[in-house]
């Protein structure tokens, strides 16, 4: 018994942090969807699904699954040159959006977890702050 | 016998557009493109003085004066709101410019108390690459963080007076029906910045009277036709339902209670196409092709193009040509495919066509014929 009792704790304590990050998370990818609608969704359309050689796709995107830094610092500053993503090269470019960091988290928790999309950590406000171009 | 005739005219008023012209591919086309000023990323607007060396709005902020092959980005420009579609946009010199040396920019400005940004108009002379005598002649209200829907486009009719468009700022329920606020637009003002007096909505009841008309989602063209004199806008639409309307004084353009479009996710923002006291669209595009900047050939140093209209599409990176029979369009084709977003389009002194196209620059269509 006075073994269970800290198992107990940790557990609570555990999943709670988990419990917390979840709906942090959902909290974020809400504001990101407004953002994405807002900023996004012209070039990217609805489901990110893009314009093939035109505008690259979000959903399912290689680029955006592997090159995570990159694609904060693109959102943060814009892109510009080329780029391979799904085996299509682009080469064109994507201006500065102007977004605030918390922003920029915000749509980046929003396209990683949407369309089959699926993402292990957070972006947090912090991180995008620490992005230099 | 009046009764048939009322018929018809139902008819005529319910139909705008009697059938979906197809937009085709020509075969040949009576011009190469060159790229005439290179290196731009995205060149909103542009406009050529007297000495056929051009100006040009970059969307970051530069105002680049382009002159015996060389670029100049030209001082004490305004600070720019850098925000989604804002930026600088567009430049227009006034008619007189050769008298009195006044040149207007459209931007979009944190003037104000609260956060954000909205569009403002702007006018001043060029001196030693500065802009001089800087005065804001409009600033719409209230500034909002979103980040689409800025308008900006700017034209003088022939009596000299200047309009502009505002777009909804992304606040479609708040903005477009309502003239005592600002957003969703075409104002018209005189070349000083006041406000005409016979303009629609003065003496109305807190209403902006700089407004000439309403209903509006987001133009990013408007031009004066060169054969009337009226003044023709195109505006983005949502998911289809792009348009061409010929503005008229405090006319309601009907957004967001009519349009021929739907919401990006796919669900119906109205059912309505049409609705009494609202004006309908001489042409819309569905799908939308993203329409910006506009132009008609006045020229003929293109074979037939004389009196047709040019739009450029975003969407689907071309330039759109529609032959026109007055304010029907008889036929669409697409060219110069493929090269990038077509920002804007004008034609110049020498009554050729220069197109502005994202991440290239300027081009300018050479008659194969010359
Ligand atoms: C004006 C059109 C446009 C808008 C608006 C736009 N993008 Fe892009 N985006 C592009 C283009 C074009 C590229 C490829 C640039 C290149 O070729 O270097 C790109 C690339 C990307 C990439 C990296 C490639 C990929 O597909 O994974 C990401 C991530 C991205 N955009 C996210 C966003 C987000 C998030 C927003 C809104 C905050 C946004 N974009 C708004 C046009 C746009």
């Amino acid at each position: 018994m006075k073994i269970l009792i800290p198992i107990y704790l940790i557990a609570v304590v555990f999943s709670s942090v988990f419990l917390f990050q979840d709906s942090e998370l959902k909290e974020s990818m809400k504001r990101g969807r407004e953002i994405y609608t807002d900023f996004c969704v012209t070039c990217h359309l609805q489901k990110g699904e893009g314009v093939a050689y035109t505008f690259p796709p979000l959903a399912r995107s290689d680029y955006l699954m592997n090159e995570k830094r990159e694609s904060i610092k693109a959102i943060k500053y814009g892109l510009q040159g080329e780029i391979t993503v799904n085996g299509i090269t682009y080469n064109s470019a994507m201006a500065d959006l102007g977004l605030e960091d918390e922003e920029v988290a915000d749509v980046m928790n929003y396209i990683s977890n949407s369309w089959g999309n699926t993402s292990d950590s957070i972006v947090t406000e912090k991180e995008v702050a620490s992005i230099q171009k | 016998m009046l009764s048939l005739y009322l018929f018809v005219i139902t008819l005529n008023l319910s139909c705008a557009q009697d059938f979906e012209n197809k937009v085709i591919t020509p075969e040949n086309v009576p011009f190469m493109a060159e790229l005439f000023i290179d290196e731009l990323q995205i060149p909103w607007g542009f406009a050529f003085l007297p000495d056929s060396s051009v100006l040009i709005t970059e969307k970051s902020g530069e105002l680049i004066h382009f002159s015996n092959g060389k670029k100049l980005i030209i001082g004490n420009t305004p600070e720019v709101y850098q925000r989604g579609q804002g930026g600088l946009l567009d430049v227009k010199l006034h008619p007189n410019y050769g008298e009195n040396g006044w040149l207007y920019l459209s931007y979009t400005s944190e003037e104000g108390d609260a956060k954000g940004g909205n569009t403002a108009i702007m006018r001043a002379k060029l001196k030693d690459n500065a802009l001089v005598e800087n005065q804001l002649l409009y600033k719409a209200g209230p500034n909002t963080t979103k980040g689409q829907h800025f308008g900006s486009r700017i034209t003088f009719d022939r009596e000299g007076y200047l309009y502009f468009s505002v777009g909804d700022r992304g606040a479609r329920d708040d903005n477009p029906q309502d003239v005592t606020r600002d957003c969703g637009k075409i104002y018209r003002l005189m070349d000083d910045g006041s406000v005409p007096k016979d303009n629609p909505f003065v003496g109305k009841d807190g209403a902006k009277t700089a407004i000439y008309s309403y209903g509006h989602r987001n133009p990013q063209g408007l031009i004066t036709h060169p054969g009337t004199g009226e003044i023709w806008d195109h505006e983005h639409g949502p998911r289809g339902g792009d348009e061409i309307n010929i503005i008229k004084k405090g006319a309601n353009f009907g957004w967001p209670l009519i349009t021929y479009g739907i919401n990006y996710s796919g669900t119906r923002i109205t059912e309505k196409k049409e609705m009494e006291g609202m004006e309908q669209p001489l042409h819309y595009w569905v799908p939308s092709i993203a329409p910006s900047g506009m132009a008609f050939v006045t020229s003929n140093k293109y074979t037939d193009w004389k009196g047709s209209l040019l739009v450029g599409s975003l969407a689907f990176q071309y330039l759109e040509r529609l032959v026109m029979d007055g304010t029907k369009v008889i036929s669409r084709e697409k060219l110069m495919e493929g090269e990038g977003r077509v920002r804007d389009v004008r034609e110049g002194p020498d009554g050729l066509i220069y197109v502005a196209i994202e991440g290239k620059g300027i081009y300018k269509l050479v008659p194969k014929n010359d």
